[in-house]
C-alpha cells in the first residue's frame, strides 16, 4: 500500500463506565477527532486480557489503545489498578522485544473528559501514523476468515 | 555426589517405609550418558536406582501439580524450591502434602557443550572430583565442571533450598550477585536489532512446547495455544504465530518465574528464551517489587495492586 493512502487502523479497548462514556460525550458534543480508530467496549479496564492485545497487533492493526477509568474512579474499586500492573509490565515486554514503542499506548479518560478523549485518539493516531504500517509480528499468511474485512 | 547420593537413597527409604509419603519424585540414569531422568519412586526396592549427579537439570517440582491427593517427597535443587514456593503461593499445592529433601546444588553441566567438545559419540560420563569424564569408543576426556555449567546455574542465587525438611549435605556458599547483564546489554540494542534476534531465535521454534512442559509455573488447565474457543493462536507455520507463542510464554511468567532455566534446557532447537524471563524478572522487581519463589507470604504480584503503581506511561 502506498504510505500516502495508507490510513492507520486503530484498535480501542475502552471501559463501559469511563472510557466509552467519555467517546460518547465526545460524539454527542460534536467534537471532532481523527476516524482511525475502532472501538471495542469492555467491561473494565481490568477486563482486558494482555492476549487481546497481542492477538489484534498480529491480525494487522496498527496500534492499539486501552483506556479506562481513572484511579479511584473504577466501577469495581480496583479494576484499573490491576488493569494497570498488567498494561506496566505488558508494555515494558513489548518494548524490550522490539515491538515499535508506541504500538500500545494507554490513557485515563473518564465519563465527563469527551474533549480528552478526542485529544487522546488525536495523540495517538498522529503518533501511529508517524510510525507507519505495522510490519513486525504481523500475521503474513493472510487474514483469517471473520476475523478481519 | 556419591555420599550424596547414598544419603538421598537412605532419607527415602526411611519416608517410604515409615508410610510418611506415597511417591518420592527424584533422578535415576538416563537411557543416554550426559543424561538423568526424572524418577518416580514408589517401591523401596528400587531405591538403588536414585542417583544424584552433575546432570539432573530437570525441575522436578513440575510434577507436583499433575499428582494431586498424594503425599509426594521431592528431591530438590535450590530452583526446584523456588518453584515449590511459588506454587504454594499460587495455592497450587498444599505443603503438608509434600517432604521437601533439600540438596544445596552446585550447578547442573550443560550435556550439550560437552557433546560438542568431543569428536564421536559419548558412551559414558560421570564426575570424579572436579573433573566430569567422558568416555567413548576411542577417546577419553577429562572436563572441567565448573567450566561447563548452564549459564542459568551460574546466575542463581539460591543454590541451597530456601525451605525443606530435611536436607542432604552441607550447605554452599552462595557465590552468585544479583545481575541482569544479559538483559542490560539486550536493551542497549537498537528496537529493529531486538526484533530481529527475537525473530531469528523463535523461527528456529518446532512448537513443541516442550519449554511449557518442563516449567513448573506452566501448568493452565487449558494452555492458550490449545483453546480453540477463543482460537488465539494459528497451528500453521506463520512466523507471526511462533511469536506469539514465544511472546505469550514468557509474559505469562510475569512475577512467577524463578529462573531455573529449565525452559532453555529443555528446547530441542536451543533457542534463547531465558533473556526474556529475566527481563520480566527484574521488570517485576523494580514495578513491584517482588520476586518469585523467595517467600510465602506476599500475593502474586499482578492479582493486587498499589495505589502509587508506576503509570507515568498512561495518558
Amino acid at each position: 500500500m502506498e504510505k500516502d493512502l495508507w490510513e492507520p487502523k486503530i484498535l480501542a479497548f475502552l471501559c463501559t463506565w469511563c472510557s466509552y462514556a467519555g467517546a460518547d460525550l465526545a460524539g454527542t458534543s460534536r467534537i471532532q477527532y481523527p476516524p482511525n480508530v475502532r472501538v471495542i467496549r469492555v467491561p473494565c479496564s481490568g477486563r482486558i486480557n494482555p492476549l487481546f492485545i497481542l492477538k489484534a497487533l498480529q491480525q494487522g492493526v496498527d496500534g492499539v489503545l486501552v483506556s479506562g477509568c481513572h484511579p479511584g474512579d473504577c466501577h469495581y474499586q480496583i479494576g484499573n489498578y490491576i488493569g494497570r500492573r498488567k498494561s506496566s509490565s505488558l508494555k515494558r515486554f513489548l518494548d524490550y522485544l522490539g515491538i515499535d514503542e508506541g504500538r500500545v499506548q494507554f490513557s485515563w479518560v473518564s465519563a465527563a473528559e469527551g474533549a480528552k478523549f478526542a485529544q487522546v485518539v488525536k495523540e495517538v493516531s498522529d503518533k501511529i501514523r508517524n510510525l507507519g504500517p505495522s510490519k513486525k509480528f504481523v500475521n503474513r499468511i493472510g487474514p483469517i476468515k471473520g476475523v478481519r474485512e | 555426589m556419591e555420599e550424596i547420593q547414598n544419603k538421598i537413597r537412605r532419607e527415602v527409604v526411611q519416608l517410604l517405609s515409615e508410610g510418611q509419603v506415597d511417591v518420592v519424585i527424584g533422578f535415576e540414569q538416563g537411557s543416554l550418558p550426559l543424561r538423568a531422568t526424572p524418577f518416580f519412586l514408589r517401591d523401596i526396592a528400587d531405591a538403588n536406582r536414585l542417583v544424584w549427579s552433575p546432570f539432573c537439570e530437570n525441575n522436578l517440582a513440575t510434577y507436583l501439580t499433575k499428582i494431586q491427593g498424594k503425599r509426594v517427597g521431592l528431591i530438590a535443587k535450590g530452583c526446584d524450591v523456588r518453584s515449590v514456593v511459588a506454587l504454594l503461593v499460587e495455592k497450587q499445592i498444599h505443603r503438608d502434602h509434600i517432604v521437601i529433601i533439600g540438596v544445596p546444588c552446585q550447578g547442573m553441566v550443560d550435556r550439550r557443550r560437552i557433546e560438542r567438545e568431543v569428536d564421536g559419540e559419548i558412551l559414558k560420563a560421570h564426575q570424579e572430583g572436579e573433573e566430569i569424564i567422558v568416555e567413548g569408543r576411542d577417546f577419553r576426556k577429562s572436563l572441567p565442571r565448573k567450566e561447563y555449567i548452564y549459564p542459568s546455574c551460574k546466575r542463581c542465587e539460591h543454590r541451597n533450598p530456601l525451605i525443606y525438611d530435611t536436607l542432604i549435605g552441607e550447605k554452599l556458599v552462595e557465590e552468585a550477585e544479583r545481575a541482569y547483564h544479559e538483559v542490560e546489554a539486550f536493551e542497549k540494542l537498537s528496537p529493529d536489532k531486538r526484533w530481529s534476534h527475537f525473530s531469528e531465535e523463535t523461527s528456529r521454534c518446532i512448537r513443541c512446547y516442550a519449554c511449557r512442559q518442563a516449567c513448573p509455573m506452566c501448568y493452565c488447565a487449558e494452555c492458550f495455544v490449545d483453546s480453540s474457543f477463543p482460537k488465539w493462536i494459528e497451528k500453521g507455520l506463520d512466523p507471526s504465530d511462533v511469536q506469539f507463542w514465544n511472546i505469550v510464554r514468557a509474559y505469562h511468567q510475569t512475577g512467577r518465574c524463578v529462573g531455573c532455566g529449565a525452559c532453555e534446557r529443555a528446547c530441542p532447537m536451543e533457542i534463547d528464551l531465558v533473556y526474556l524471563t529475566q527481563k520480566i524478572n527484574r521488570d517485576v522487581k523494580e514495578l513491584f517489587g517482588f520476586e518469585a519463589g523467595l517467600d510465602l507470604d506476599p500475593p502474586p504480584p499482578l492479582s493486587t495492586y498499589r495505589v502509587d503503581d508506576e503509570q507515568e506511561f498512561i495518558k
